[in-house]
């Protein structure tokens, strides 16, 4: 480093001004908790209104076409911007700590990333109070959703997933070149924890499927506002091009969404076990496999569009094959516990109660794949189960173990176990209540997105008791709430407070900016366990105690998304001088991000606490 | 342990609920009810793999639950469990099972998804079109020259090759009890066969988002033996091919003049009118006002006081007519019957 860098001094910023200048993983990771948890909020409300509206039959709590809007915002909230930032989080908060680096590799283009997810979900949630939100489904099949069938709202979520996808594009990609490049020495791919390899494939998933959308989201711009013919078949385009490329993203999708709540799962099983994790290697090439299957069979969401027998059948065999690797991973889960000293503290709880519930969505699954019944299956209540046990059997019950796991590293607090019970079982048994009885509506013939349904279809009692089932989910979510503010005030968090295996718990938590004061040396597999198990008190450093080189904070990301945000209302309304200042603002925030020399900073060896890892 | 005590009990408790409560469904209504062979050969496959699924969810949770009750930490445990690598035959088992038991389900899906793409010749199988508009269905018998809306009227236990398509939107043609879905795509045409085995009413839905009424978009399809077919198929040729039979009585008479100046450019009636919306020449004899509301003089009033309080978003517009027109209106539409 250059060597008038190491004498200047460190900013100290505070406040707000700190957090919109961030460029470190941990203060991003809890910048995108916090978005995602509050669109996560919005998403939640518009399944209460949802399930309010189908309680009985014929009501009218809500009109059909705001159904629709609360149904299409209610599925983009919560995968592009609920879920997809809480899984961000979790990957900031953990993947460096877990392979002993100091950040992430490109600081600055992590905080582009949380800046552009933030702006385009504030851009598509802004449609709400503009004429309308989208209400095409948050599959937005044409020709639905062109001009001369859907409203406006449909233009917000085609500029809106853009931004929000351009930072989940650059997310993804940062990881990769963390993961490949910032190992600490001796930390190698097959030493790697489980969830820094789910974050891996996961990141890889992103890097390839995005396109895709991106691909689909800017025909269907163009079609919308300048005219473009792509998909409207009056004008010699096809409807089932936006299909294909819609599942061609967005079937990775669903594995980019839970190959890392496998990987939660594997960390707090083991853990809670006192075991290593069963199978080590074969779980790595099983979320490998899933990954890589995961590309091959994105028809399997088109079945009844009429692509014909051999198509049919030969993505629903595919389909069927990814059973087999996810077999192989609950399996070592409870080969995991076999034999261990399992503790049950509420990250437990979610990650076994994960096992059995996505055990169900997995076989749902394999039944969908069955193109001949799927016909039957398809866009009826019979998939909203599914993909519900899926995604929220699966991912948001590994997301609250997440984050009952990791709370305490992320935030220096612990979280109460009592209410954190209590958050548990009633969203456990609400999410049942809720999702169960819609696998039977499905085959007793309730298709999926209808604003009501008639009297007299025997449709009721399975609709009532899914809404109460609500009730136990939004309990759930309200204590997980409390428990956060609760928590604020509880007792100060342990470096090590569940008897950790991985690096992330030989630091303090919340960890000094810096992460690790030396870098430890990492000699195997749970390298932390391994030390433990040797009777050392910490890591073995492998690197002398100096100076340490720091990234700067910087206001460039924010304005760059700011920027593209302003550009996007500029082409929705056709007004070109708005186009143009954002997009002036975004290349000029480039231009000086370019030719201005940032050398970072470097933190003293005197200042660096001791309280770190001992050298 | 008496956490999942509760757990168990509470999970039995509720599936068991849900499945008492809910049964198997309207007979008319439920894919779990086929009344046909394309519906029954699906069942026949979502039983086969449902039993194998619920099969490997025993194993796993009898492992779960023994995992679970075995292995918890109990109070004043000391040491360290063993920590275990992994153990190949045990993961090579769980390989191989899983793959076995794929093979068993992917041959039936492979011959019966061979022989649900079968496409028949009018020879073999009565020959429908059916157009899917916002939010009705258009029903054309071009072999029999017969053009109908909103009910289906097919033949009991003789194949019927549809060949589907759309006016406007995607939707999906979906009639449970008789067979799975396949899309309407506008600009193109898929086919697919379904057989009714038994006489009676079945319920039709669209399963594809398409507008605000998607829910409403509703059809019946009434299967009749051959000969009440061949009867009503011969009506409505007889019908269709000529103008419009005037109304006798004077209100229905005046309902006709109504219809002729403010509906026929949307709507046929015999052959003569538009096809903007749907066919009515047998609308008196259908089963439902708009597919949804029952039949009666006050639901037909009510539609076309206000088509869009009825169905959101359709493209009927409200032609402001006042009670004596509605009344004479209703008249006339039920005089509109081929039976």
């Amino acid at each position: 480093m250059s060597a008038h860098a190491s004498h200047a001094p460190a900013p100290k910023r505070s406040g707000l001004w700190d957090w919109l200048t961030t460029v470190d993983h941990k203060k991003i990771a809890i910048l995108y908790l916090i978005a995602g948890g509050i669109f996560f909020l919005a998403g939640g409300y518009e399944a209460l209104l949802i399930r309010l509206q189908l309680m009985y039959p014929e009501a009218s709590v809500v009109g059909a076409k705001t159904f629709n809007e609360l149904i299409t915002m209610h599925g983009t909230t919560m995968i592009f911007l609920a879920v997809m930032p809480v899984i961000f989080a979790l990957m900031n908060a953990v993947v460096p700590l877990q392979i002993g680096a100091r950040d992430v590799a490109f600081p600055f283009v992590n905080a582009l990333g949380f800046w552009l997810f933030f702006f385009g979900g504030v851009l598509l949630n802004t449609s709400w109070f503009l004429g309308g939100a989208p209400d095409a489904g948050w599959t937005s099949y044409t020709t639905l959703a062109l001009n001369q069938y859907s409203g406006r709202g449909v233009d917000f979520y085609v500029l809106g997933l853009q931004i929000a996808g351009l930072g989940t594009l650059i997310g993804g990609i940062n990881f990769l070149v963390t993961i490949i490049n910032m190992r600490a020495p001796g930390m190698t791919f097959m030493r790697m924890p489980m969830f820094t390899w789910a974050s891996f494939i996961t990141s890889g998933l992103i890097l390839f499927a995005f396109p895709a959308i991106t691909v689909g989201l800017v025909l269907l711009m163009f079609d919308r506002l300048f005219g473009g013919n792509f998909f409207n078949p009056d004008a010699g385009g096809n409807v089932v091009i936006w299909e294909h490329l819609f599942w061609i993203f967005g079937h990775p999708e669903v594995y980019i969404l839970i190959l890392p709540a496998f990987g939660v799962i594997s960390e707090i099983i083991s853990t809670f076990a006192r075991k290593r994790l069963f199978g080590y290697s074969s779980m790595v090439f099983a979320t490998a496999l899933i990954g890589f299957l995961g590309f091959m069979v994105w028809a399997h969401h088109m079945f009844t569009t009429g692509l014909g027998a051999i198509a049919n059948t030969l993505f629903g065999l595919a389909t069927m094959l990814i059973a087999v690797p996810t077999g192989i991973k609950i399996f070592n889960w409870l080969l995991t516990m076999w034999g261990g000293q399992i503790r049950f503290p509420t990250a437990n709880l979610f990650a076994v109660g994960f096992i059995p519930t996505f055990t169900i969505g997995g076989m749902t699954g394999v039944m969908l794949a069955v193109p001949p019944a799927d016909y039957q299956y398809h866009d009826s209540y019979f998939v909203v189960a599914h993909f519900h046990y899926v995604i929220v059997g699966g991912l948001v019950f590994g997301l609250f173990a997440g984050l009952y796991y990791w709370w305490p590293k992320m935030f220096g607090k612990m979280l109460n176990e009592t209410i954190g019970k209590w958050n548990f079982w009633t969203f456990f048994i609400g999410f049942h209540l809720t999702f169960f009885p819609q696998h039977f509506l499905g085959l007793m013939g309730m298709p999926r997105r209808v604003f009501t349904y008639l009297k007299g279809q025997d449709l009721d009692v399975g609709n009532f008791i899914s809404t109460i089932g609500v009730f136990g989910m939004t309990i759930g979510t309200i204590l997980f709430l409390i428990n956060v503010v609760v928590a604020a005030k509880g007792k100060r968090a342990p470096a090590d407070p569940w008897d950790g295996r991985s690096l992330e718990w030989t630091i303090p938590s919340p960890p000094p900016e810096y992460n690790f004061a030396q870098t430890p040396l990492v000699r195997g597999l749970d390298a932390f366990w391994i030390e433990k198990m040797a009777g050392n008190k910490g890591m073995t450093p492998a690197e002398p105690l100096g100076d340490i080189h720091m990234p700067s904070p910087s206001f460039l990301p924010f304005l760059m998304s700011v920027g593209l945000f302003i550009a996007g209302y500029g082409f929705m309304y056709h007004n070109y001088v708005v186009v143009a200042i954002g997009l002036i603002l975004t290349f000029g925030c480039m231009f000086a991000r370019s030719v201005k020399d940032d050398p970072g900073y470097h933190i003293h060896e005197d200042e660096i606490e001791e309280k770190g890892v001992k050298a | 342990m008496k956490g999942w005590q509760q757990f168990w009990r509470q999970l039995s408790l509720f599936g068991l609920l849900a499945l008492v409560l809910t049964g198997c469904g309207k007979d008319e209504l439920s894919a779990l009810k086929p009344s046909g062979p394309v519906a029954s050969m699906q069942y026949d496959l979502m039983k086969l793999s449902s039993a194998i699924m619920i099969g490997v969810f025993i194993v796993v949770m009898l492992i779960f639950t023994y995992v679970l009750i075995r292995y918890r930490k109990r109070p004043g445990q000391q040491g360290v469990p063993k920590q275990v690598e992994g153990n190949h035959a045990l993961e090579i088992l769980w390989t191989v099972i899983p793959f076995l038991l794929l093979i068993v389900m992917a041959i039936p899906t492979v011959t019966t998804g061979f022989a649900l793409h079968k496409e028949f010749p009018k020879e073999e199988a009565l020959q429908v079109k059916v157009t899917a508009h916002q939010f009705w269905w258009e029903f054309e018998y071009p072999d029999l020259g017969v053009a109908t809306a909103q009910d289906l009227v097919l033949p009991v236990g003789k194949k019927v090759q549809f060949q589907v398509t759309s006016a406007d939107v995607m939707h999906a043609f979906w009639i449970p009890a008789l067979g799975g879905k396949i899309d309407t795509n506008p600009g193109q045409e898929n086919k697919i066969w379904l057989q009714a085995d038994k006489t009676g009413i079945f319920y039709g839905k669209c399963a594809e988002l398409c507008g605000a009424s998607h829910a409403l978009m509703d059809f019946k399809v009434e299967v009749m033996d051959q000969t009440a077919f061949d009867s009503w198929a011969n009506g409505m040729k007889g019908v269709q091919s000529k103008e419009p039979v005037a109304a006798t009585a004077p209100s229905a008479a005046q309902g006709q003049e109504i219809f002729n100046k403010s509906c026929l450019g949307c709507h046929a009636i015999a052959g003569k009118g538009g096809k903007l919306g749907p066919n009515l020449t047998n609308f008196a004899d259908r089963e439902r006002v708009a597919g949804i509301l029952a039949h009666t003089p006050e639901n037909l009033a009510e539609w076309l006081k206000d088509p869009q309080k009825v169905k959101p978003g359709n493209n009927m517009p409200n032609l402001n007519l006042d009670d004596a027109q509605v009344k004479a209106l209703v008249e006339y539409m039920s005089t509109l019957s081929v039976k």
